[in-house]
């Protein structure tokens, strides 16, 4: 570990040195070149800073560490990810957090649809006050959230647990949705669906193959943003679960305070290959259409 | 499928979006938007309205989880609530709004870099700003834990450097560590909330028209001129969104404190976390959600009508 971050430190220099020598030799001058350069050595500093905690992720994940704490670099071992599951109750949490995922996507991409074609592609009145309906959840804190459902479901008597985390994730989940696929509306040319309707399409055909093909990558965009908003959420989750929901985030949050199984580390590698895969394989897709 | 990048955060608040087109095909019945409306709509009055409701009412109630609550308008709930946690509470705004300018000062060059920088390498470096999301957001904090360790070499730079002191003089750090300080948990939320803030940027630095700079240029504006006149005011829209994106969620969380501070770093958060389910002191809890509630209501407000932002989604 101590050594990734020196080798990273050195790297960083050895880069820097190399362009300034350069700039020495070709004669421009180490000072003009930095100052031109400035905007990118700082977004390249920036990046490590955002990427640094991942690269440790992965790293510790090939850790075998000697307490209970995955902290410190010890010894290289494959024993995690040959027994993923082994830690008690994590892959158990995993499973009932991708469940939530997969079904508040669902339901929030679904109502963050219909929502964003009514603000998209209708005038009616209370527009302005949808609107601000939409933005409020993006802008209230998430502890404020997840204990104003708190209260509603004491005084209800409502039980909390999985059913009550499923209800507070579509809440949160729906507004993002719904920007997200608005401003792909927004963005489309009108005239697509007008020609549409020039060549005797009716509403439903131009509607079915022109308008949601066009709007699609959006609703996709959208369901990913809600997927990761949900399998993400500790704050809110922590206010509405039971003991008897445990889901990954909580997981990872016990295990903070009593000691962090390596495994952790191989689910959150995993997540972020399998992502950044997903990612770069639709970029791919999408540019092939477009062309 | 693409990443949830530029197109999510240009509809976000005070993203300049285009106004919305109106096609040939909004009269098709007065219901229809109504109809769509609904479900969502009603979820978001149900789930998320209503408890704003209940949170108040609770906060105005008396009594104890075994005889049942009734409500008393007892204001004084706020009073105590107030003056026994207003340092967690200032605490919160100032870590916040200190986390929010760093993310500022750091966002913009990266926005700016991966807009005008870069070339073709553009969607391989949105796609590295997003690339942190998908590591669970807990499993990234407990990585800085490592990071910052005494052995690592972070410290021993901030230490050699004798940045370690300006850090005590200024009171970030106030022992011979970097972790559990003030100092970690602003870095951290700086850290967890920098994408917030820089696809906003990037959003409205990228629908620049090149020609105005260039303009500028020919009206004989030097590069500084033609930043603090052209680039940064369109970019405004990107600002404040990105600010309020980070300023909101960092405000309110209690992961970073708890993580990487220490029993002196609190933040409110954590407070109304336990007092609702460690303490079960409900009306405190529910007075202190609710009064940062409002308190981030009021700055928002303030914030985009100074900044002169009307348009919100």
């Amino acid at each position: 570990m101590v050594a990734l971050l020196w080798t990273l430190a050195l790297l960083d220099a050895a880069v820097l040195a190399y362009f300034l020598i350069r700039s020495l030799v070709n004669g421009r001058g180490p000072v003009r070149w930095l100052r031109e350069n400035v905007i990118l050595i700082i977004a390249v500093l920036s990046f490590e800073y955002l990427l640094l905690p991942n690269i440790v992720v992965v790293l510790f994940s090939f850790n075998q560490p000697n307490g209970r704490f995955n902290y410190t670099w010890t010894r290289f071992s494959l024993h995690a990810w040959q027994h993923p599951c082994d830690a008690a109750g994590m892959c158990s949490s995993l499973g009932l957090s991708l469940k939530i995922g997969l079904v508040a996507t669902l339901a929030a991409t679904v109502l963050g649809t219909l929502i964003a074609f009514a603000l998209g592609r209708h005038r009616f009145r209370g527009r302005a006050s949808t609107n601000l309906l939409i933005f409020m959840p993006m802008a209230t804190p998430e502890v404020v959230m997840g204990s104003s459902l708190l209260t509603l479901f004491l005084s209800l008597k409502i039980p909390l647990g999985t059913t009550a985390i499923l209800i507070a994730h579509v809440m949160f989940c729906l507004s993002f949705v719904v920007v997200t696929v608005k401003a792909r509306i927004a963005s489309m040319d009108p005239r697509l669906e007008q020609a549409a309707a020039d060549l005797y399409a009716t509403e439903t055909q131009a509607f079915l193959r022109v308008t949601l093909p066009l709007v699609a990558p959006g609703i996709a965009a959208g369901a990913l943003l809600a997927f990761s908003l949900s399998f993400d959420d500790y704050i809110i989750t922590n206010f509405n679960a039971t003991t008897g929901s445990i889901t990954f985030p909580m997981y990872i949050w016990g295990a903070a305070q009593r000691g962090t199984p390596v495994q952790i580390n191989v689910i959150g590698t995993l997540m972020f290959v399998i992502a950044v895969l997903a990612v770069l394989v639709g970029q791919t897709l999408g540019r092939r259409r477009r062309v | 499928m693409s990443a949830p990048a530029p197109d999510t955060v240009a509809g976000l608040p005070g993203g300049a979006g285009p106004p919305v087109a109106e096609t040939p095909r909004s009269h098709r019945g007065r219901w229809t938007p109504y109809l769509l409306l609904f479900p969502g709509v009603a979820w978001l009055l149900v789930f998320f309205v209503v408890p704003m409701a209940f949170l108040a009412s609770q906060s105005l109630q008396q009594g104890s989880i075994e005889t049942g609550y009734s409500v008393t308008w007892h204001i004084q709930t706020y009073g105590d609530a107030l003056s026994a946690y207003s340092s967690q509470f200032i605490r919160s705004l100032v870590y916040a709004a200190t986390a929010t300018g760093l993310a500022l000062l750091i966002g913009y060059p990266l926005a700016y870099a991966i807009a005008f920088k870069v070339g073709r390498w553009k969607n391989v470096l949105l796609v590295l700003v997003i690339a942190p999301f998908f590591t669970s957001f807990l499993i990234r904090t407990l990585a800085w834990q490592t990071i910052l360790s005494t052995q690592g070499p972070v410290y021993s730079i901030v230490n050699h450097t004798g940045l370690l002191a300006v850090l005590k003089w200024v009171h970030l750090v106030n022992s011979d560590q970097l972790l559990s300080t003030p100092f970690a948990v602003i870095m951290g939320l700086t850290y967890n909330f920098l994408p917030f803030m820089t696809l906003p940027l990037y959003a409205s630095l990228e629908r620049i028209d090149m020609r105005l700079l260039e303009a500028g240029n020919d009206l004989y504006a030097s590069p500084f001129t033609a930043f603090r006149k052209v680039t940064w005011p369109l970019s405004m829209p990107g600002v404040v969104a990105g600010t309020l994106l980070t300023f909101i969620p960092a405000a309110g969380d209690y992961i970073n404190s708890k993580l990487l501070g220490n029993p002196d770093t609190t933040m409110i958060g954590q407070v109304i976390d336990g007092e609702f389910l460690r303490v079960l002191d409900y009306p405190t809890a529910a007075a202190l959600s609710f009064t940062l509630m409002v308190t981030i209501v009021i700055i928002v407000v303030a914030y985009i009508r100074r900044a002169g932002t009307e348009e919100l989604v």
